[in-house]
């Protein structure tokens, strides 16, 4: 019983890492119904920064997180302002064929900048550090982490779009892009914000993917999968909703890896499939689309 | 020199042609109403001052500077704000919220605050925290109307504010122009129900197929010449 508990919690805490892939997904489809075939491509590009500030430049990892994030706003503002903002008002095609081929352009740039070696990022004696509830149940520092930095995250992000009037510019501009020019928003702006800020969400994901697993260059579709059934589990565009969506995938893995490890992946993608059939719109859809 | 004025503006969607070679004026406080029937170009004038649509340079002049082609966004900071036609507001916004993004881009001090705009629609007050889309019509005009004067505009573009409410209600809409006017915004609305745009108004223009029709002041024009020009017979 207990190491069933035990798989659950394990689980819980996974579906943090997923929705930390998963929240900007969720933003920069919220906003501009862009659906941003890159992300896991820029997770992983994160993920490379990081690992060049830390194991080549000598920073410490939270420094360098902070360089990272700063750098990633910079590149996502730009990506958005002069690249992405381009092909939004030629139809849903135009974005999607763009945001592939930047997947491949990063990939590929990847392979030649660091070679197919897989890499990790290294936070000392924290990676194995853990603590024990009532001597039964063994709960890692770093998986807890991350699901305290996902429920962070998407905390502020929440404050963000709620409690500010750069959050009501982005809510009126996802309502409607044309009328709320009339306001003084300059939509192609705040669209470029969105982007920069969804990639300091990605920067905290690469940072939780480092020091959790490997990566390599093309590992970054396979890291999209998992955050697009994230996103559509909760209901496209909210963002609690997104973190149920990862715990949802992540606590089916565990339980498919405990019956039989070859199932981790599977148990996933049918649990997704288990959601779409019974609420098609995911759990917590959004009143108005 | 008139506050706002425009030359010669054309305006197309795609390769059709909607206005051909509009020549206005409006003076500083003063009050236009433009009339015409259905598809006569006076939405697709507003949305060219607006800036939703883009004019050519030298074609809409603002206070003596050419204001054509510029981003709506940049318009709005200069003083020029838009009702727009069917309300609009933003859906996932409370009323409080649609009427503060009115002044996103523009936070200039003038009449109009929350508290002023309450003032002027009672109704608004009591459900500034409930989503916009709750609210029923003429309360959302309100919400639209409000929104807009958040900005302190020099000039208020109302684009058909009396669409689709029952009479009783556009008589409470119609009710607060003359407020706004004594703040010293110069109006330019755009109407199909002639009676209450005459009643406001200081100057009249008829549209008619994209093409200016009549000008003159409401107390000058006979009931034939605003049906020729409404009309085209």
């Amino acid at each position: 019983m207990l190491s069933w508990l035990d798989t659950i919690i394990q689980g819980v805490l996974l579906g943090g890492l997923y929705a930390l892939f998963a929240a900007g997904l969720s933003l920069i489809f919220g906003i501009m119904r862009l659906v941003n075939l890159a992300h896991g491509d820029l997770i992983i590009l994160a993920a490379y920064i990081l690992l060049s500030l830390t194991a080549s430049w000598g920073i410490a990892l939270v420094p360098a997180v902070a360089i990272a994030a700063l750098a990633l706003f910079a590149f996502g503002f730009a990506l958005q302002y002069f690249v992405f903002n381009r092909t939004l008002r030629i139809g849903i095609l135009p974005p999607l064929i763009v945001t592939f081929g930047l997947s491949i352009v990063i990939q590929n740039g990847l392979l030649e900048a660091y070679s197919a070696d897989s890499r990790r990022l290294s936070a000392g004696a924290l990676e194995t550090a853990s603590f024990s509830i009532e001597g039964a149940l063994n709960i890692g520092v770093m998986p807890l982490l991350t699901f305290a930095s996902a429920v962070l995250a998407i905390c502020a992000l929440n404050i963000l779009f709620y409690r500010t009037s750069i959050g009501r510019a982005f809510r009126a501009t996802s309502d409607d892009p044309e009328i709320v020019q009339l306001m003084g928003v300059d939509n192609r702006r705040i669209y470029a914000l969105a982007m920069g800020v969804a990639m300091v969400v990605a920067t905290i994901a690469a940072l939780f993917l480092g020091l959790r697993a490997t990566f390599d260059p093309t590992v970054g579709p396979a890291r999209l999968l998992y955050a697009f059934e994230a996103v559509i589990i909760g209901g496209l565009g909210s963002l609690w909703g997104t973190l149920a969506g990862g715990v949802v995938i992540g606590v089916a893995q565990t339980i498919g890896a405990k019956i039989n490890p070859e199932w981790q992946v599977l148990a996933g993608h049918l649990a997704f499939l288990g959601v779409l059939m019974i609420w098609p719109r995911g759990l917590f859809p959004r009143a108005i689309d | 020199m008139a506050l706002l004025s425009t030359h010669r503006l054309t305006a197309f969607y795609g390769d059709f042609q909607a206005l051909f070679g509009i020549d206005s004026h409006l003076e500083s406080g003063e009050t236009v109403a433009i009339i015409g029937a259905n598809g006569a170009g006076k939405s697709t004038f507003l949305k060219s001052l607006a800036g939703l649509l883009r004019a050519s340079p030298e074609s809409v002049l603002f206070d003596g500077k050419a204001i054509g082609g510029i981003p709506a966004s940049a318009i709005m900071r200069l003083g020029i704000s838009l009702v727009p036609e069917g309300r609009r507001l933003f859906p996932s916004l409370t009323v409080r919220e649609n009427l503060m993004i009115g002044c996103y881009g523009r936070d200039v001090r003038g009449p109009w605050t929350l508290e002023s705009i309450f003032a002027l629609f009672p109704a608004l007050r009591e459900r500034q925290h409930i989503p916009s889309t709750a609210l029923s019509g003429g309360e959302q005009q309100m919400v639209a109307i409000g929104r807009a004067l958040m900005a302190n505009p020099r000039v208020l573009l109302c684009d058909e504010i009396s669409l689709g409410l029952a009479p009783v209600v556009i008589k409470d809409i119609y009710r607060v122009v003359p407020n706004i006017k004594a703040t010293g915004a110069s109006i330019i609305l755009v109407e199909q129900d002639i009676v209450q745009a005459l009643a406001v108004a200081d100057r009249v223009y008829c549209f008619q197929e994209g093409r200016l029709s009549l000008a003159g002041r409401p107390s000058e024009l006979t009931r034939d010449q605003v049906h020729a020009a409404y009309f085209g017979h």
